[in-house]
Order: structure tokens, then C-alpha cells, then sequence
């Protein structure tokens, strides 16, 4: 253990070795973990950005869902209420309908009625005057006693 | 590691262990190298250099693979270390700091090798020596902590200029009154010095004195003489002491090498911090 010549020849191979990783392993490795440090910090980035882009894709599409299922709520009440409305107004038409078809009834059974009144008054009338004439063995003639059969006929109406 | 053929035959276990401690020398005096420590230290910082070179060109933003991705593991260990000391640009921190721990891990685990193996290999090229261990060599751990010495004192003068340095050699760290001066260098001397002393001794000792316990273990080769009960015993004590050794060895090994990463740093930083 004598220190000698051989001090100086290892001082020189560490000051190369030193020199070499220096200029030479150092500079690479440490660029490509610098690189590497800075892609995944882009990754993560990006990871995250997705992530808050599909949460508010969610939100939104969310949204869009809950306003659908409102419109077309809203539209099956419209629709229910319109049919409502349908079959209510057509109830009302049918019942002015058949109203209408029972005023007209009424009104042609009545006017009906008066017409057979008046042919029955006629025909009474005539028949009183036949039976009269029988009765009498005579003409009677109607315009001398138009008077008594009008009122013959009026009462036979009215009875 | 200590391997059952632990001894040469013919020699005493003391030649042994002077076998095992002696450098493959070539010069005289000052100008003696250590050609085993000077090679493998030189082999294996090509090979560190080479094995991380090799992950840094591959190195890329996109999924690392499996040995981009351990380089990477042990590239950030390093700079998470050298984040927590040192505050500012830390390129060149990380690189000395990635450069010794690799290093003198690579240089360390030479020491879990059969202990008999290199100098064998070597007796085949015709070296009657080989040291595989280059961080028990002082000359290894002592250049490596001046390296760090004159980084800690360029460190300093570019945090605070040349008269901003040698002022705080002379007004630091009692005072600036004249009277005190000499304290003031005398102490800054000794704190200086101390930290290369203290990291290229603390590294030599651990290596040395792991290595030379491997040594002692396999003395117990010396025992095996032939079919005998203190044949087996000393063979079994061997592999036993041998093995948990080695197993206990592998933390000095990333130990010593973390120390030797870590106080460099802190050094430095502390060397361009104001006072």
C-alpha cells in the first residue's frame, strides 16, 4: 500500500469516465425521462380532459333526455286533450244532432197531426153534411150552412 | 470469493496471503505502476461507460424496455439523490455522482470473484501477480478523492470568485480579525484535506479488509490434506465462512460505493454554499 505513479493514471481514467458520462449518458437519459415526465403529464392531461368532455357529453345528452320524455308528455297530454275535446264536441253535434232530428220530428208529427185534423174536419164536415142531407132527404147546401158546419168541424176539431 | 482450493501447493499461508497482496509492479520508486489495478480500473470504467452509453442512445420518451428501464432505475436512484444535496443545475452532479457509483460498484464486485481466479488467468499470460481489486489499491481510491478535492475547490471559486475563495480561507470561519488568520487557515486546511483523506481511506479500508478476510477464510484451504475429519471440517468451514461472507460483502460493495456517491456531493455543495 505505497501510493505511486499508479495515482496519477487512475486520477486520469476517473477524470474520463467523469468527462464521458458528463458529456455522453447524462445529457440523453436525462432528456428522455424529461421527455417521458412531460408525455405522461400530457397523457394524464388528456386523460382528464376526456373524462370532464364524457361527463359533461353525460350532462348534456341527460338533458336532451329529460327534455324529450317532457315534450312528449306534453304532447300525449295535447293529444289526450285534444281527442277529449273531439269526443266532446262530437257529443254535443250528436246531441244538437238529435235535437234537432227530434224537433223536426216533432214538428212534422205535428204538423202531421194538423193536417190530419184538418182532413178529418173536412171529412167530417163533408160526412155531417151527408148525414144531414140524409137526415133531411135534401140537399142542404153547404154555403147556406157554412157557418153551422164550420162550427160543427171547429168543435169536432177541438174534441 | 474464497474457493476450497484456496492454497498453492508448497507454499506457507503466509506466502499465500503476501502472494495476494502484492501488485503486478513495472518501475522504480514514484514511477511504479500497478498494471493490475491500472487495467481493470481502465477495463471496467469501458465497460460501465460502454453498458450506459449503450442505454443512453436508446433511451427515448416512449416505454423503455427492460435494460433501458434498469439503467434508468439506477440513473434515477442516483439523481434523486444528488436532488435531495444539491440545489441548482445538477447535470454535472448527476454525472460524477452516476460515474462513481457505477464505477466503484463495478470495481468493488471484483472482490466476490473466486479469489484465486484472476491471479490464476493472469499466471496463464504469464503475470506472477494480479490484484483484481483496484478500490483495495490506495493509489485507486486516493486518486478518485484528490479528483473530488480539486472539483470541490473549482466548485467553490466559481461559486465565489478567487478572492471571495481565499477570503473565507483567511476570514472564515472565526473571523476576519488579522489576529486570527492563521487559525482560520490552519482549520480550513484540516477541514479540506480531511474529506478526500477520509473518502478514499474509508473506501480503501472497507475493500481491503474484505478482501483480506476472503484471504483468511481461504486459508482454511491449508487444512484439506487428504481424507480426514479436519480435512472436512476446515473444507466445510471454508464454504460456510466463505459464502456468508461474500453474501454480507455484496452490501459493503453498494455501500462503500453509495458513501463514496453521496459525500462528494455533498461536499461540493456545501463548498459553493456562502459563509
Amino acid at each position: 500500500m505505497t501510493v505511486n505513479a499508479t495515482f496519477i493514471g487512475q486520477m486520469l481514467v476517473f477524470v474520463l469516465l467523469l468527462w464521458f458520462f458528463w458529456k455522453f449518458v447524462v445529457p440523453p437519459i436525462a432528456q428522455a425521462i424529461t421527455d417521458r415526465q412531460k408525455k405522461i403529464a400530457e397523457g394524464l392531461a388528456a386523460a382528464e380532459r376526456g373524462q370532464r368532455d364524457l361527463d359533461e357529453a353525460k350532462t348534456r345528452a341527460d338533458a336532451v333526455v329529460r327534455e324529450a320524455r317532457e315534450r312528449a308528455n306534453q304532447i300525449l297530454d295535447q293529444a289526450n286533450r285534444r281527442s277529449n275535446e273531439m269526443i266532446d264536441g262530437a257529443k254535443q253535434a250528436a246531441g244538437a244532432e238529435g235535437e234537432r232530428l227530434l224537433a223536426s220530428a216533432r214538428a212534422e208529427a205535428a204538423s202531421e197531426t194538423a193536417r190530419a185534423r184538418d182532413e178529418l174536419r173536412r171529412e167530417v164536415g163533408a160526412l155531417a153534411v151527408a148525414g144531414a142531407a140524409r137526415l133531411l132527404q135534401r140537399e142542404v147546401d153547404p154555403a147556406a150552412h157554412a157557418k153551422l158546419l164550420d162550427e160543427l168541424a171547429g168543435e169536432i176539431a177541438r174534441g | 470469493m474464497a474457493t476450497a482450493h484456496g492454497a498453492e501447493h508448497g507454499t506457507t499461508p503466509t506466502d499465500y496471503i503476501v502472494h495476494h497482496l502484492t501488485h503486478l509492479k513495472v518501475g522504480e520508486g514514484f514511477w511504479t505502476f500497478h498494471l493490475d489495478t491500472l487495467l481493470m480500473s481502465a477495463v471496467l470504467a469501458v465497460l460501465v461507460g460502454w453498458v450506459f452509453r449503450a442505454a443512453a442512445r436508446r433511451a427515448s420518451a416512449g416505454v423503455p424496455g427492460k435494460f433501458v428501464g434498469f439503467i434508468e432505475l439506477v440513473y434515477d436512484f442516483v439523481d434523486g439523490q444528488v436532488a435531495d444535496i444539491y440545489h441548482g443545475d445538477r447535470r454535472f452532479m448527476v454525472a460524477l455522482a452516476l460515474s462513481l457509483f457505477t464505477w466503484i460498484v463495478s470495481m468493488n464486485t471484483m472482490d466476490l470473484l473466486p479469489i484465486d481466479l484472476p491471479g490464476s488467468f493472469a499466471a496463464v499470460f504469464g503475470a506472477p501477480y494480479w490484484r483484481v481489486l483496484p478500490t483495495a489499491d490506495i493509489n485507486g481510491t486516493m486518486a478518485m478523492a484528490l479528483v473530488v478535492l480539486l472539483l470541490i475547490v473549482i466548485a467553490a471559486i466559481r461559486a465565489k470568485g478567487v478572492g471571495g475563495y481565499l477570503h473565507e480561507w483567511i476570514a472564515a470561519p472565526f473571523g476576519g480579525h488579522p489576529l486570527l488568520w492563521i487559525p482560520n487557515v490552519v482549520l480550513n486546511a484540516v477541514e479540506l484535506l480531511s474529506k478526500p483523506v477520509s473518502l478514499g481511506m474509508r473506501l480503501f479500508g472497507n475493500m481491503f479488509a474484505g478482501e483480506l478476510l476472503f484471504m483468511l477464510i481461504a486459508l482454511l484451504g491449508f487444512l484439506v490434506v487428504g481424507a480426514t475429519a479436519g480435512s472436512a471440517a476446515g473444507f466445510l468451514a471454508q464454504v460456510a465462512m466463505g459464502t456468508a461472507w461474500a453474501i454480507f460483502h455484496i452490501l459493503i460493495i453498494v455501500l462503500q460505493a453509495y458513501i463514496f456517491m453521496v459525500l462528494p456531493v455533498v461536499y461540493i455543495a456545501m463548498a459553493e454554499e456562502h459563509h
